[in-house]
């Protein structure tokens, strides 16, 4: 197992936002996880990069545990974020925003007397060949579409070459195209890496689940199966897919 | 050999102040006190600089950039009062002797030497940034948390340095030198060595920090500005690099400070007041944050202007340095560099339409 959490649970104020007994992901497993607003996803994804603190539960990542270390040894760890709205380095150029990101040493006196090498170099350029950002490579990020930037942003969590990627809402504000190329660029990285991707477009979520798919509902985890099974699953249907029509049921009665 | 337009205007520069105006004192046209005020407006470009790396680049304010100025100030300031001191025969510097002190503070004694003084002078405020930086950021204090922090900093060390139990002087300061390293402080070739010395350090600062915003460091630098907890998940130790620039501002501000005491002759608690530190980011601000340049451009005219209008009309130049800033806020935010870019890319253009300008159909 890659990824083991147990009895996982965090209050906001006397909420609940998450309350999960048990999630396990395997190696290069890619899994998808849905459910409402509010339903603890994007709170999962930041306790397992170290920016929320869980209130009580174990996380085993790779078979250690990850409670109390800071975002940054969680990082070194191998686990990569990527947010649902953009977190990249405007000011600076898409070829710098990922040349920071690369894999090495980071220390300080590091970064000062870094050269990049040719072969450096030539994997920034792979990469954003295959995030499709070649021809914006010495422009500011900031100058980027929104769809650019989400892409910009997995390449930035890609390249620190994580074992485990936690992957927010990468399709909200893409086209359909650019929607349908990101799928296919989170399949491909499902053969190398460990993927948690939450989404909410069911096409999207269609095309890239290719294994399990996870309802969380309330906090809780409502439960897991493919696609096709959870789609047709009443529960499911009811808290999540078919939601106006509940509230809609709950204001007729 | 083609010479860029940014290489061929700090080459201008430095033959203007290098060249140009040290001939014209030889030629009587320029007066040594000008050269020497021009000397001090260096000094000041130093500490500039190191603010535009913190606040510019870091995205870090510190309102406490004018007490590490203070600090070289006062390291060289006792240095220089030993040695007239001792010209003079006496044992104590005279303010000690005032206050009821026989025998020199321990603290002093380190500052007999030449070298070790200079030295401290970097050392301490590097120090001191280094212990007062742990502590702020890994409590992970930021934005205007960060500024009260270091104007409370600023105003607590000013206090402490008014007293005359911090053997400092109190508030009259350090002043009376004589000479450094025998040479008299007042002679004129000295001033015009000091001011050349100090054109001299701020053109190396110019280029450490070049270097050092041109590195991958520094693009961390203004990674850590745009976001700061993308750095941190990038698995970057943010602490270890904002601890590293406020160190390095702090240090060209010891630096700063160090240069400027023997030039002015006296060094008060008054220069490290929270004003001081607040006009010294407005120096930045007003040159164009961000950019090196914008940095030294701010602190030379802002302190130009001051000299000018503070002898034409000396009640109005806070007026005119807020209206300045009101200025630079609303309508020129990149500070007088983006002004003159704008200028220049202006006139460029119209240059550029003038042949254009024939054909009426274009």
């Amino acid at each position: 197992m890659l990824l083991e959490v147990n009895n996982l649970a965090v209050s906001f104020g006397g909420v609940r936002a998450l309350d999960l007994k048990h999630f396990s992901l395997e190696d290069k497993e890619l899994r998808v996880i849905i459910g409402p607003n509010g339903a603890g996803k994007s709170t999962f994804m930041d306790i397992l990069c170290g920016k929320t603190k869980p209130n009580t539960g174990e996380i085993r990542f790779n078979g250690k545990p990850t409670n109390g270390l800071t975002e940054v040894e969680i990082a070194k760890l191998g686990i990569g974020r990527k947010f649902q709205k953009p977190s990249v380095f405007p000011s600076l150029t898409v070829f710098d925003n990922m040349s920071i990101a690369a894999k090495m040493k980071k220390g300080v006196f590091t970064s000062l007397f870094f050269k990049a090498s040719p072969a450096f170099t030539d994997k920034i350029h792979a990469m954003a060949k295959r995030v499709g950002l070649s021809n914006v490579l010495h422009q500011l990020a900031g100058s980027l579409s929104h769809g650019q930037k989400q892409w910009l942003e997995i390449a930035i969590v890609v390249l620190q070459d994580p074992r485990l990627l936690l992957i927010d809402e990468p399709a909200a504000g893409m086209s359909d195209k650019e929607t349908e190329k990101t799928g296919e660029l989170l399949l491909e990285l499902s053969k190398q890496h460990g993927v948690i991707v939450i989404e909410h477009d069911m096409h999207f979520v269609k095309q890239i689940a290719n294994k399990l798919v996870s309802v969380l509902v309330n906090g809780k985890l409502l439960m897991e199966g493919a696609f096709e099974e959870v789609r047709n699953d009443q529960r499911v249907i009811d808290c999540y897919l078919g939601r106006a029509n509940a509230q809609l049921e709950i204001l007729s009665v | 050999m083609q010479i860029k337009s940014p290489q061929l205007v700090n080459l201008l520069f430095i033959l203007f102040f290098a060249a140009a105006l040290p001939v014209g004192n030889m030629l009587g046209i320029v007066s040594i006190n000008t050269i020497s005020l021009w000397g001090r407006y260096f000094c000041f470009a130093i500490a500039a600089l190191g603010i535009d790396l913190i606040w510019g680049f870091t995205g870090i304010m510190s309102m406490c950039q004018a007490f590490f100025f203070c600090l070289g100030g006062y390291c060289i300031g006792m240095h220089l009062l030993l040695t007239a001191t001792a010209i003079q025969g006496q044992k104590l510097p005279d303010f000690m002797v005032w206050n009821n002190i026989t025998s020199l503070p321990t603290f002093w004694e380190p500052f007999h030497g030449f070298v070790p003084t200079l030295l401290l002078c970097v050392v301490i405020p590097a120090l001191i940034a280094l212990i007062i930086g742990f502590f702020i950021f890994r409590s992970r204090i930021k934005g205007v948390y960060m500024a009260i922090i270091t104007q409370a900093l600023a105003l607590g060390m000013y206090l402490l340095f008014l007293r005359n139990e911090t053997k400092l002087g109190g508030t009259n300061g350090l002043t009376n030198f004589k000479t450094v390293l025998g040479y008299d402080l007042n002679a004129s070739s000295v001033k015009l060595g000091l001011y050349l010395v100090s054109l001299a350090m701020l053109c190396l600062a110019y280029a450490g920090c070049r270097k050092i915003v041109e590195s991958k460091f520094g693009k961390i630098l203004q990674a850590i500005r745009d976001s700061e907890s993308r750095v941190g998940y990038t698995s970057y130790r943010v602490l270890n690099y904002k601890l590293t620039v406020f160190v390095v501002a702090a240090l060209l501000g010891g630096l700063a400070g160090m240069l400027y005491v023997p030039q002015t002759g006296i060094i008060t608690p008054g220069r490290m007041s929270v004003t001081a530190s607040v006009e010294m980011l407005m120096w930045v601000a007003l040159g164009g944050r961000g950019k090196l340049k914008g940095a030294i451009i701010g602190t030379l005219l802002v302190n130009c202007l001051y000299s000018v209008c503070t002898s034409l009309f000396p009640e109005g130049w806070l007026f005119i340095l807020g209206l300045l800033y009101v200025l630079t806020v609303l309508y020129f935010q990149k500070g007088f560099l983006g002004l003159f870019e704008t200028m220049g890319n202006k006139i460029g253009t119209t240059l550029k339409r003038k042949p254009a300008g024939l054909n009426p159909t274009s």
